[in-house]
């Protein structure tokens, strides 16, 4: 919008705001629509001016539930929050030497990493835009870096290509642009594509082709400097009288092809991936902690949600302490933010509309298993020159994720040695947690021999089996989100969700914060209202 | 089988075939489709992921599994038949994992396992019924 008589839109937005009150604010954003807009803006996301004593009960102590209660208790509303766990943060979570963890069917695990290394068994990247995670993690001082994706040195690995052994990232990307700049540049050489395009646009169609597929004078993507500058060399370059450097053979193009190798050549490249991600040194669970610096104090911890009630007059919570589950406590408050996974509260007895019970119940949860292994050596490093970065292989273990921190350090590692979904994560949720660490051993060998000598200790998190989740993430369909997201966000009496599973970014920290701050600026606008009319 | 396990663990990993040979062990799928035939092994590697070992569920969490083991709900086939196919709740459904086939065999192993004893069996034409395919 132009800016209206030296007023910007912002500018009159904050004048209304400050003239009339929060009501005619948000109909003065929804009109000109500002309040539409679904990203973060750190300008105008805080709330003020809490009716005189109002309170609000947040369910979950997680990234939603603790974004709501440190922005409502800075408006000036009175607020506790209700956590299952023993700690904040719910899927923001890192698993580090001496935690323990027990999942559901009783098995526990007892991390044996050495000291600074870790597991992000949840969310592990940041991407750029993500902006409201990154205004928290600026505004609470959570120290980030670099988290690497691509990395041209890791490996992309099939078990019915190419015998077997891995090829790395760099060859596939450059045969595979090479080989179709060489089809493409044969077209253009023909006359293939004289009807498509003028003259001047084949002739620099092919310059691009040359350069792009690090092709030959002859047009042809063949073992040559060119192509060796690219997909690397068989002797690299070096100095006085050492070896001479020796070019690379490409693979051949229908190899190539048939491999489906190429298949992971996107994936680092999709707008969630892109450079520059993110993460916090020292765990995911970084964030969670800065926020519990914030808001701890407001959280009762150990508390298992068994009823949940609401009439005219306020909200009714029942609970149980997790640990000693013995009497029933009461909590109540005039409004309700209720963050407990989909999964979970579709089994807490509530008193929501019928509208809300049958989101609550359209959203099944998706498997995923993340292990864990510590090396004795970094030897993906040592011996392969692979720091940070993703290799991708078509084995149940999907891929291996190095470490994006402490690079070229000497000492002990961790590695993400599988990160499972579909059939094979219900197939690793299925099994003990020292089998799905045995098997993401077996499969990781096939690609990285060292595995077998260099071993130390593993541990894995199978998502339907954390006792605080019953799953990964709300599993949305188009059909579903048509049917039920609406009826989902929506302000059900004195009870509004939030989450991940209420957010159009799924299994994302940033779904669960923007979710987070929509609810509660609409909770709060609704609390404003109900009070005027009470008044 | 905890014992076995730390067994294998102090054996190294080249003894962990010894495993595969314990009841409820998962078989894992190498073709991106699941694989396994029997009801048994579907159960052992998918249900078991939350329904548990020998049908038990789980009741330690914040929320539960349901126990399928002595469980009236599974005495007409066509609940288990369609909380495969629909999914419900917090379960996903399984009309794209499985065949129809293999909805059949874990549908009668849960039913004739775990203290359920149905002897009515479900057949393919139960499930195709509600797979429509």
């Amino acid at each position: 919008m132009e800016p209206t008589q030296g007023f910007s839109r912002r500018e009159l937005l904050s004048w209304i705001g400050k003239t009339a009150g929060a009501v005619a604010m948000y109909q003065a954003m929804t009109t000109l629509g500002f309040a539409a807009e679904s990203n973060f803006d750190s300008k105008n996301y805080e709330l003020s001016g809490a009716p005189a004593g109002a309170s609000v009960l947040v369910l979950g102590g997680g990234l939603a539930g603790m974004t709501a209660a440190y922005e409502l208790r800075k408006a000036g509303y009175k607020v506790k929050i209700l956590e299952y766990n023993q700690k904040a943060g719910g899927r923001c979570w890192t698993l580090r030497g001496g935690d323990k963890y027990t999942e559901l069917g009783g098995a526990t695990q007892e991390c044996k990493f050495d000291k600074g290394l870790y597991l992000n068994p949840g969310p592990w990247r940041i991407p750029y835009h993500h902006h409201a995670v990154l205004h928290y993690c600026k505004q609470f001082d959570v120290k980030l870096e670099v988290f690497t994706q691509i990395n041209h040195n890791a490996y992309f690995h099939s078990t019915k290509a190419f015998g077997g052994k891995p090829k790395r990232y760099r060859e596939v990307k450059a045969d595979f642009q090479g080989h179709v700049a060489e089809l493409l540049a044969k077209c253009v050489n023909q006359k293939g594509l004289d009807q498509a395009m003028t003259k001047e646009d084949t002739e620099r169609l092919l310059l691009v082709m040359r350069e792009w597929g690090a092709l030959n004078d002859d047009d042809k993507y063949v073992k040559s400097v060119e192509s060796s500058l690219m997909r690397g060399f068989d002797i690299d370059p070096a100095g006085g009288l050492m070896p001479e450097q020796q070019f690379s053979q490409p693979m051949g193009r229908a190899e190539l092809l048939n491999s489906t190798l190429w298949k992971h050549l996107n994936e680092g490249h999709s707008y969630d991936y892109q450079a520059t991600l993110f993460q916090p040194i020292g765990g995911m669970d970084m964030i969670a902690k800065a926020f519990e610096k914030e808001v701890g104090s407001l959280i009762r911890y150990s508390s298992k949600v068994t009823k949940i009630d609401q009439d005219d007059n306020g909200v009714t919570v029942n609970y149980v302490d997790s640990l000693n589950p013995g009497e029933t406590m009461t909590e109540t408050a005039d409004w309700c933010v209720c963050t407990i996974p989909l999964s979970i509260l579709g089994q807490i007895p509530s008193t929501f509309s019928s509208k809300l019970t049958s989101a609550i119940r359209a959203v099944p949860y998706d498997s995923s298993v993340k292990v864990g292994l510590q090396f004795k050596r970094r030897f993906w490093e040592e011996d392969d020159h692979i720091y940070g970065g993703v290799t991708f292989t078509d084995m149940p273990i999907e891929l291996i994720s190095y470490p994006s921190t402490d690079y070229h350090s000497s000492g002990k590692g961790v590695l993400l040695g599988a990160y499972l979904w579909d059939e094979n994560s219900y197939e690793f949720t299925s099994m003990s947690p020292e089998m799905r660490v045995k098997k993401a051993l077996e499969y990781g060998a096939k690609i990285h021999p060292q595995y077998m000598d260099e071993y130390d200790n593993g541990i894995s998190v199978a998502w339907h089996r954390v006792p605080w989740v019953n799953g990964c993430y709300g599993l949305w369909t188009p059909e579903t989100r048509k049917a039920h997201y609406k009826n989902l966000c929506e302000i059900d009496g004195r009870i509004v969700l939030a989450g991940e599973h209420a957010s159009y970014i799924p299994a994302w920290m940033e779904g669960a914060i923007l979710s987070s701050l929509d609810a509660i600026k609409r909770l709060h606008q609704h609390a404003l209202q109900s009070k005027k009319q009470t008044a | 089988m905890k014992k076995l396990t730390m067994l294998t663990l102090m054996l190294g990993i080249y003894a962990f075939a010894s495993l595969s040979a314990v009841a409820g062990t998962p078989t894992v799928s190498e073709s991106s489709s699941f694989e396994q035939k029997t009801g048994e092994d579907l159960y052992n590697s998918i249900c078991q992921g939350c329904h548990m070992e020998g049908g038990k569920g789980a009741s330690e969490g914040a929320g539960f599994y349901p126990a399928l083991a002595e469980n009236a709900k599974v005495a007409a086939p066509g609940y288990p038949i369609y909380v495969l196919v629909n999914g419900l709740g917090g379960m996903p459904s399984f009309k794209h994992y499985l065949t129809d086939e293999q909805i059949v065999e874990v549908v009668n192993y849960v039913r004739t396992h775990f203290g359920n004893d149905y002897q009515k069996k479900a057949t393919l034409d139960d499930v195709k019924a509600m797979t429509n395919r």
